[in-house]
């Protein structure tokens, strides 16, 4: 079976620096896969590399058995590849209904009409006030993201990309930032997510990420450093040394 | 559904919160009364001026242009001061159309004009649009510099600073013919004014004009959702390039001249001014930016009295005045003079709640 996400020899380099190396990966259909490493191991760059925000300098990236390395960001999306990102991005001065609208009328192909009110576009809105409701954040709808507090607006984060109907969803360390006392609502909802999306998630607790992944891998310096079951890097003394003095592996 | 004994029903919370969002949807573009304000305030302008319906129709086409800039500015978050560049295209098109085409017809003149602007936004927005900020703003202003520079070099063709005086035009509509007093060209410009006012409108409460919001918004989370940023906004920018042309027509039409003085910085500025003053992204700022911005301009520019030995001379004080103006904008009402109104409404609103 073809995977969902390949990641084949991708290097990157900003000038001299290189920050992909060789990396591998590959993610079939419904993978639970983390992403480890230490801070600035070139986590989030690959994230911008999946999703075409950079080009590679060298490798491919597979979708399905197809070629997107030379697709744009936009047409990656449409294909199937939605992301959250790990410092919110999010339209702040709008509703949250109107955020997650976005997303929907994108997908749907509603968003270049202008000839009819986006109000009088009810399948959009239908489809837009369901994923809140999954993500129970219906009662939210109408408000304007930015009077949210900070662990709602993550979920608001989530709740824009599953609205995209990702094949393959990126998670940017999608508990960041939010209180230990709200981060388990976020936590529920990735444990409920479709089981037919293939998932990778950056995550530093490593409490989370023992709990979610099947498979992890490590990212060190931009390089794989090692992939495996959770058993497998709880016990890698290699994986103990990058993280010494950072608490790991936890319990 | 079987009927209850009692008359309470009890709705479950989540099919009540969708309701109340399907509403809050369709209330959206919904004509609110107050709307009727500006276009009941200009009908009577016309009976209580009648002799100030020249002056009249410069204010409307310039609400005009100030409503096409905040389709770009206001809505889609596009800086840009080389507005001016497709009102003077207009303004052009207008002029050559009847000087050296002998097309006196004046609304299929509007149109040719649109166009003009309309392929010359689509192909400046194509390149410039990739840039943002401050980038864009030097590049909107110098292309509009370097097509002022154009036509005072074609000199034979546009007539250079001097412009293009005595224009002829056929009645509208083949009976109407301005008048002295302005009073066709009034409502001639009210008309074209309120057609392309409730087109920009249904533009901007559609889906595509929630797109723009959300690229002024986030234009990262834009690409991340897969929308084609740069293609919507070179079609926003073609848009608004058209009306401005509509209004540079409007300027050449009821004049009957035109100068290079159209593509002028300060026609870029003051437009964007305007918009500020009027308050961006509400449509109806555009609408009371010009008339005030307008008004005061042409009411200080006649004063003429000494202030604590001051001589004060009109022409020389009236930007001074607009100044003092935009700076208050700026420091105590951020969103305008329309955010300030709205401020006032919610206030009252709130005193008055039971």
């Amino acid at each position: 079976m073809t995977a969902a996400l390949a990641i084949r020899d991708l290097n990157k380099n900003f000038g001299a620096l290189p920050v992909a190396r060789d990396i591998r990966l590959e993610l079939p259909k419904g993978a639970r896969h983390a992403l480890i490493g230490p801070n600035g191991a070139g986590k989030t760059t690959l994230v911008n590399l999946i999703t075409g925000v950079l080009r590679p300098s060298a490798g491919a990236i597979l979708l399905d058995g197809d070629d997107i390395t030379a697709l744009p960001q936009a047409a990656r999306t449409r294909r199937g590849i939605a992301r959250t990102f790990q410092i919110n991005q999010l339209f702040r001065g709008l509703t949250v209904l109107e955020n997650v609208y976005l997303a929907v009328a994108e997908r749907m192909g509603a968003s270049p009409r202008f000839w009819r009110p986006a109000g009088a576009e009810r399948a959009v809105i239908d489809q837009a006030f369901a994923q809140l409701e999954a993500l129970r954040l219906a009662d939210d709808a109408l408000k304007l993201v930015r009077e949210l507090p900070y662990g709602r607006q993550r979920l608001v984060e989530i709740a824009i990309a599953l609205a995209q109907h990702p094949r393959v969803l990126l998670l940017d360390e999608p508990a960041a930032g939010v209180p230990s006392s709200e981060s388990h609502l976020i936590l529920d909802v990735i444990a409920r997510l479709d089981e037919e999306i293939a998932i990778l998630i950056i995550e530093h607790d490593m409490d989370v990420v023992f709990r979610f992944a099947s498979r992890i891998t490590v990212l060190v310096a931009g390089a794989v450093l090692t992939e495996g079951t959770p058993q497998e890097i709880r016990a890698d003394a290699r994986v103990r040394a990058v993280y010494l003095g950072e608490e790991f592996p936890h319990g | 559904m079987a009927a209850t004994d009692t008359p309470v029903t009890v709705v479950p919370a989540a099919t009540d919160a969708r309701t109340r969002a399907v509403a809050f949807m369709a209330r959206r573009h919904r004509f609110r009364i107050w709307e009727a304000v500006p276009w009941l305030l200009a009908v009577a302008a016309y009976f209580l001026f009648p002799d100030r319906m020249q002056f009249g129709s410069q204010v409307l086409l310039m609400v005009l242009f100030a409503l096409s800039l905040d389709l770009i500015l206001g809505f889609a978050g596009i800086v840009s001061l080389g507005h001016a560049a497709f009102f003077g295209l207009g303004a052009y098109t207008a002029a050559l159309l009847t000087l050296r085409g002998g097309w006196e017809e004046q609304i299929s003149g509007l149109a040719v004009s649109a166009a003009v602007a309309a392929i010359a936004g689509a192909g400046s927005g194509w390149l410039l649009l990739r840039y943002r900020g401050l980038t864009l703003l030097v590049l909107t202003l110098s292309t509009t510099i370097m097509l002022q520079e154009l036509g005072n070099t074609l000199k034979d063709l546009t007539g250079g600073y001097d412009g293009l005086p005595g224009l002829t035009y056929k009645p509208l509509l083949g009976r109407f013919d301005y008048d002295l007093y302005g009073h066709v060209a009034y409502l001639y410009a009210l008309a074209v004014l309120f057609v392309l006012f409730m087109l920009v409108r249904m533009i901007v409460h559609s889906p595509f004009g929630q797109t723009l919001a959300g690229i002024r918004e986030n234009v990262a989370r834009m690409h991340a959702i897969g929308s084609p940023v740069h293609r919507r906004l070179v079609v926003v920018y073609t848009i608004a390039a058209a009306l401005a042309g509509v209004a540079g027509a409007l300027f050449t039409q009821t004049n009957q001249y035109v100068t290079l003085g159209v593509f002028d910085f300060d026609n870029s500025a003051g437009v964007m001014v305007m918009l500020i003053l009027g308050g961006t992204g509400r449509l109806y700022g555009a609408f009371i930016g010009a008339v005030i911005y307008m008004v005061l301009q042409d009411y200080v520019s006649k004063l003429k009295f000494t202030f604590w030995g001051l001589d004060v001379d009109g022409p020389q004080y009236w930007q001074f005045a607009v100044g003092l103006l935009l700076v208050l904008t700026v420091l105590f009402a951020r969103r305008g003079l329309l955010g300030l109104l709205e401020d006032a409404g919610k206030l009252f609103a709130r005193e008055h709640r039971p």
